[in-house]
Formats: structure tokens, sequence, C-alpha cells
């Protein structure tokens, strides 16, 4: 259908590379629609896991994702379902565009049998295949996703690992080590740094001696990307992932984006930053917003196509709701199960 | 799942059946607080709840030692669990400080400081993360007087961190690693179950010339209120505390769970008929052999109880010196009603947690025996 050449003179900053992605994307109807529809649905979800988090039936930790969609949107459209991706514990995102349905992800969140981790694991220990979750401990996912991509590397098979990390993650030591493993080793990994601003309340500037996350590999190449636009994430993924393919080692993205929750359910959020600066990117920046008014511009749909998808997403999650809330919870055997492999 | 069903039998004597959706909805806390009788002799008292005490003895160490700084994961503001309120207002940022997140840096830094000269105090933002530093800990502040001949030491290093479960903390929120700590000669490892106890036992960790772990009950930093001493006071490490004497059963425990056995020894009184005798071990490394031993060589059967999985858990160190000791005192096999050997579950915890109903069907069948 619509196909359309953006120019969007992206800005991206480059370290230790010669030549970054493209400055120009191309963006057909499809596509646009399928980023929205992701976008959105991941939105809703979030939402209605905030919503049902207040009426006490999602209980624990629970680290909500709403502002930072076009980051897992853009990945997802850059990579294969083959490669592989592990995150830290914001993950409620990634699990849905790793394949994992609305459904399976709430009834997580509701500890119910149906839920994708059996009820077992919660918000912060969801997996699909070739996503290895989900993680609690921070920057422990890091030496992970470098060794999948040895995996990969030793495999034969052409696939990259994406592996995530935030701002306040990136001061843990086993970053480091990992960094230099990939780099000896040249693995297709690919590390990408979700920086949105703050290590729960601590702010950047007063956790990091260095800001500037996309070159904190040092000798590992770097780029840093606007972490909002659905787009830029995705060229930036897209040429991350050729430099690895191309047997070319690890690379560093730095993502800029941004949480309009709080660091989890527990924190209001407002506490370390103003309500004018969320409400600021809100209105300036939101992913969806952006996307959806660049396809009207350009013509690619119509606001009653909008309209329509967010009719059906909102019924995906209705429905998701009424399963999460409904399904029984796990069995009690399934306390002990699990604890070493069945096989005798 | 033959392995699973001897877990099952091995402690899990509840009866208690769990009603169908009944895990997901909020439920009552397992225990009810039970505060100390006033303390008289160390001056004028205040209200406080845990948290309260703490930073009521970080208060007086920062007043009285001016070499005494505290840092770690957003202390400054006060703490995730307003344990630091007002003392980087009070002393000054070069006092409070936060540190970036990495546990391994937080210890070692801290070593660094400790052997320095300085008093250091360290905050693990949960005891669930403190692996990374397990290292430091480990190999660099247990053994720094040993392997020096004396000529260095890190006693002025305490660590503090939040630990046990919580109601919701699933499995990264929610641990308790005495016992991880229990295997390493040159610590010291210290648990309070109140405010009284929190703030004198932790000034005595303070003041220790050994590096000391305090672990933090973190579901009592609100619930546990007390009437507690402005005043710095010490509480002496490595003496375990008879709370109720008894004749017929010693129960054993520290934190949170001493407030189970306080109330599963009231049941054992009213139902069976049988007296127990509750310690507070408090000081996990090196504990108080004599206390215990003393109290099992008078009630002849011994119950030791906590969160932390029963395989390797503390109880089973405590249980293996008793029958050393006292073997031939013993009227039962010594009971450990513990976790279960499995992660702390996210949706299972108040089946996992070893309840005052597993333990009163430990002391039955100990009467029994």
């Amino acid at each position: 259908q619509l196909s359309t050449a953006l120019s969007n003179c992206f800005k991206c900053d480059l370290h230790r590379l010669e030549e970054g992605p493209p400055v120009k994307a191309e963006l057909t109807r499809e596509q646009g629609l399928q980023y929205y529809r992701t976008m959105q649905t991941v939105r809703r979800m979030e939402l209605k896991a905030d919503q049902l988090y207040k009426q006490k039936i999602i209980r624990g930790f629970c680290h909500l994702y709403d502002g930072q969609e076009a980051c897992a949107a853009g990945i997802e459209a850059a990579i294969n379902p083959s490669d592989h991706l592990i995150t830290a514990y914001r993950a409620h995102g990634y699990t849905y565009t790793r394949g994992v349905s609305v459904k399976e992800i709430l009834a997580e969140l509701t500890g119910r049998r149906g839920g994708v981790a059996k009820g077992k694991g919660g918000s912060m220990h969801m997996y699909a295949p070739h996503f290895y979750g989900g993680n609690g401990i921070v920057g422990a996912q890091v030496p992970l996703g470098a060794g999948i991509a040895l995996a990969c590397q030793y495999q034969g098979n052409n696939q990259v690992c994406v592996t995530l990390y935030g701002d306040g993650a990136a001061n843990q030591g086993q970053l480091f080590e990992s960094y230099n493993m990939a780099a000896l080793w040249k693995l297709p990994c690919i590390f990408i740094c979700e920086n949105n601003k703050y290590g729960m309340g601590t702010s950047v500037e007063r956790a990091a001696a260095s800001t500037d996350y996309y070159k904190r590999g040092d000798f590992i190449p770097g780029l840093r990307v606007d972490g909002m636009d659905v787009l830029c994430v995705r060229e930036a993924a897209q040429f991350a992932a050729d430099h690895c393919r191309a047997g070319k080692g690890p690379i560093i993205m730095e993502l800029q984006t941004y949480r309009y929750h709080g660091h989890s359910m527990s924190d209001p959020g407002v506490s370390y930053r103003t309500r004018e600066e969320i409400q600021e990117v809100r209105s300036k920046s939101d992913p969806i917003s952006m996307l959806k008014e660049r396809m009207l511009s350009h013509n690619m749909a119509s606001v009653e196509e909008f309209k329509e998808i967010d009719i059906e997403i909102r019924k995906q999650v209705e429905d998701a709701t009424q399963f999460a809330t409904s399904d029984p919870e796990p069995p009690l055997e399934e306390l002990c199960n699990h604890i070493f492999s069945n096989n005798p | 799942m033959a392995a699973a069903a001897r877990l099952f039998l091995r402690g899990a004597n509840s009866k208690l059946s769990i009603a169908p959706g009944s895990l997901g909805t909020t439920h009552a806390a397992h225990f009810t607080f039970q505060p100390d009788p006033v303390p008289s002799q160390y001056g004028p008292t205040q209200k406080m709840n845990l948290f309260q005490s703490i930073t009521s003895a970080l208060d007086n160490t920062l007043a009285s030692d001016p070499t005494a700084v505290i840092f770690g994961e957003d202390v400054a503001f006060g703490g995730v669990f307003r344990c630091t309120v007002g003392l980087r207002d009070k002393y000054g940022k070069d006092r409070v400080f936060n540190t970036p997140l990495c546990e391994q840096g937080i210890v070692g830094f801290g070593i660094g400081v400790a052997v320095a000269g300085a008093t250091a105090i360290a905050e693990i933002q949960f005891a669930d993360y403190i692996f990374p530093a397990f290292d430091q800990i480990v190999n660099e502040a247990a053994k720094y007087r040993y392997r020096s001949g004396n000529m260095f030491d890190c006693g002025n290093l305490t660590i503090r961190a939040p630990w046990g479960c919580v109601g919701h903390g699933s499995l990264y929120h929610s641990q308790s690693p005495e016992a991880f700590f229990a295997h390493c000669p040159g610590l010291k490892v210290v648990i309070p179950r109140s405010p009284i106890q929190a703030k004198g036992l932790l000034l005595s960790c303070i003041a220790d010339k050994n590096p000391c772990i305090f672990f933090e009950p973190k579901i009592l930093y609100r619930a546990a209120v007390e009437q507690v001493p402005e005043d710095p006071y010490t509480i002496p490490l490595s003496q375990a505390e008879v709370l109720q004497e008894g004749s017929d059963v010693t129960l054993v425990a520290w934190g949170t769970q001493i407030h189970v056995l306080k109330e599963v020894a009231s049941m054992a009184q009213e139902k069976l008929g049988v007296s127990c005798e509750v310690i507070d071990l408090q000081t996990i490394l090196p504990w108080d052999i004599e206390t215990v031993c003393k109290s099992v060589v008078k009630t002849g059967r011994l119950l030791i109880s906590h969160e932390a999985p029963v395989t390797g858990g503390f109880a089973s160190e405590i249980s293996s010196t008793v029958q050393e000791e006292c073997f031939l005192n013993l009227e039962a096999p010594i009971s450990r009603v513990c976790g279960y050997d499995t992660p702390f579950p996210h949706i299972f915890e108040p089946f996992y947690i070893p309840d005052k109903w597993k333990c009163f069907e430990a002391i039955k069948k100990m009467i029994n025996y």
C-alpha cells in the first residue's frame, strides 16, 4: 500500500563509529499500523495493570513500561523472532513484543495458573522462546546476555542477542566484565541501555560519573538515539544487528526514553521529578502520539482506523483481564515443582 | 514427585487447607507483634517503630563519633524504609551520602573506609541484593585481621540490610540469608526482634571491633512500635535472651519469628498444658551455645524455627551442636520448623512460611514422642 520515505534527520550520536544508521527511514502503511497496534497494546496493558494493582488484585512488585513503548516495538521490528532478547524487571513490554499474549501476561501478574510462568514468577519473571526474562537483580542479566551471544557465535546461527539494562544498572561492575568479554571474543551482543533518566529515584547526574551511556563500553562502538521515536529505534537496532551479524563484535546502543509511572507501583514518581516534566514529555514526545501524527500527516491512515484499532485493543485487554481475574491460582504442588529437573 | 512428597512430610505438618482464591487476596499477617515492657534503666523513652529506632541509633552514632559515615543506595533522602530520615540534613552530605547501584562496590568501599579508621555504616537496600558483595564480605572483611596478623582490621564496618518476608516480597525481596554468613568465621551476624532490641544491638554492632552484618526484619519496620530510650545504650552481642521461662519445650528463633513463637507458646499452654521456654538468639554468629543448651538440659525438647529454607539453614547448626552437648537430656528429636527448600515463592507465601500452626503441630509431635 502506501509507503513513505520519511527523512527524519535522526539525531544520532556516535562513538567509535564512522557512520551510523541512515537518516532516512521507510515506513509502509502496514508497518505503521502494526507498530501503532503494538505500542498501544502495551500502553493499555500497562494501564490495566496499574488499575488492577490499585485494586490489590495484582500484588507484590510491579514496574510499568508506559512511555517507553517505542523501545520494545522498534527493537522487535528490527530483529528476527529467532534472535534473542533479555532485559531487567521493567519487562512487560518486551514479554509482549516477544510473543506472549496480553492474557498470559496479566494472568502472570495476578499469579494464576494461566500466567506465562504458571503464576510462579510474577511481574519480573516472564519468559518466552528466545526471551530470557524478566530479571529482578539489577545488572545480573547482562553477563547472561553476553553468554547467549556466545552461544549464537558458537552455533554459527547468525543470530544476535539484545541485552537490555537501565541507567541505574549501567554502574554495576558486572556490565564492564561483560563488555570486556564480548569485545575480546567479538560476541554478537547488542547492549542496549534504556536511559529513562532515573534509576528509581536517583537522576542520572547523581549516579554516574559519565552519563554518556553509549560511550561507557569504551572500546566498544556505540550510538545514542531518541528512544521515543519508534522509527529511530528500529533503524538504530537494525544498524546494530547488521554490525553484529557482520562479525564486527558487540555494540552499545543508548535509547533516550522516559517512563510515565514511578519506578514501581510503590513510587508515585513525583518526589524526584516534577509533574511538569512528566506532562511535557507526554505532550511533546509520546511515542504513540508521535507515530499517529506522523502517519496522519502523511495520509497513511485515517483517524477512524486508529479509533477502530483502539477499540479492538480495549476489548482484547478487557478479555485478558477477565481471564486474569477468574483463572484459578496454581495448585499447591507447584510450590515444590521445578526446583530441580523432574527427570529422575 | 518423590522429593516433593518428602518435602511435604518433613516439617509440613500443617492441616491447614487453602481455600481457592484465598492466596491471592490480602491476608492478615502471620504474627502479632508483642512489644516488650518499657525499659527504665536507659533514661527517657519515646514511642518509636523499628525504622525510627534505627534512625535513633544512627543519630546517636553520628553525634558521638565524628568519623562515622552512612552510605548506600538512596540513604540521602531517608532511605526506602525511612531508616535514615533527617540524618543528612543534620550531619551533612559528606557524612550521609548515596552510592550508585553497586553492592560489591558499596561493601568494598566500606571495607576500605573501615580499614582506614573511620566508622563505616553501609546499607544494602534489601538482603536479597547482598550477593554481589558476598566475596567482599567473606574474603575481605571477614579475613582482614587474620591474614594481616592483627595489623589491620575492618572492625569499624557495619552492614545493615532489610531482611525476611514481608507479605508480598516474592523471590527477591523476602530472603533471610543469615545462614550463608554464619558459615564465615570473622563476621558477626545480628538480627533484632523489636525496636528496643534493634537500637541496642545496632549500637553494639557499630561499637564492636569486628565487621558486623545487621539484618532488620522489614515486616516490622512499621508494625513494631515500642517505647525506646532516646539516649544511646547497648545490648550485648552473642547473648541469647530467655523471653519467657518454661519447663517442657525450648523454642528458639530470631527476628519476626520470635513473635510467632510467643503465640505458639501461649497456644501450647492453653491447649496442651505444655510450658514453653522462648529464647531469642539475637546474635547468629557467634551464637550463645550456653544459654540454649542450659535450656534444653532443663526441658529436654528443642524446636528451632526460621523463614529461611530448612536445608543448611541456621537451625541445622543449632540442632547439631545441641545434640552433641545435650544428647542424653533429649526426650525427642530436635524439631526444625522452617521454610521449604524452594525459592521464596511469589504466590505461595502464606503456605511457605513456618506459621504458628506448623510450630504447634511440631510441639505436639515432640510431646507425644
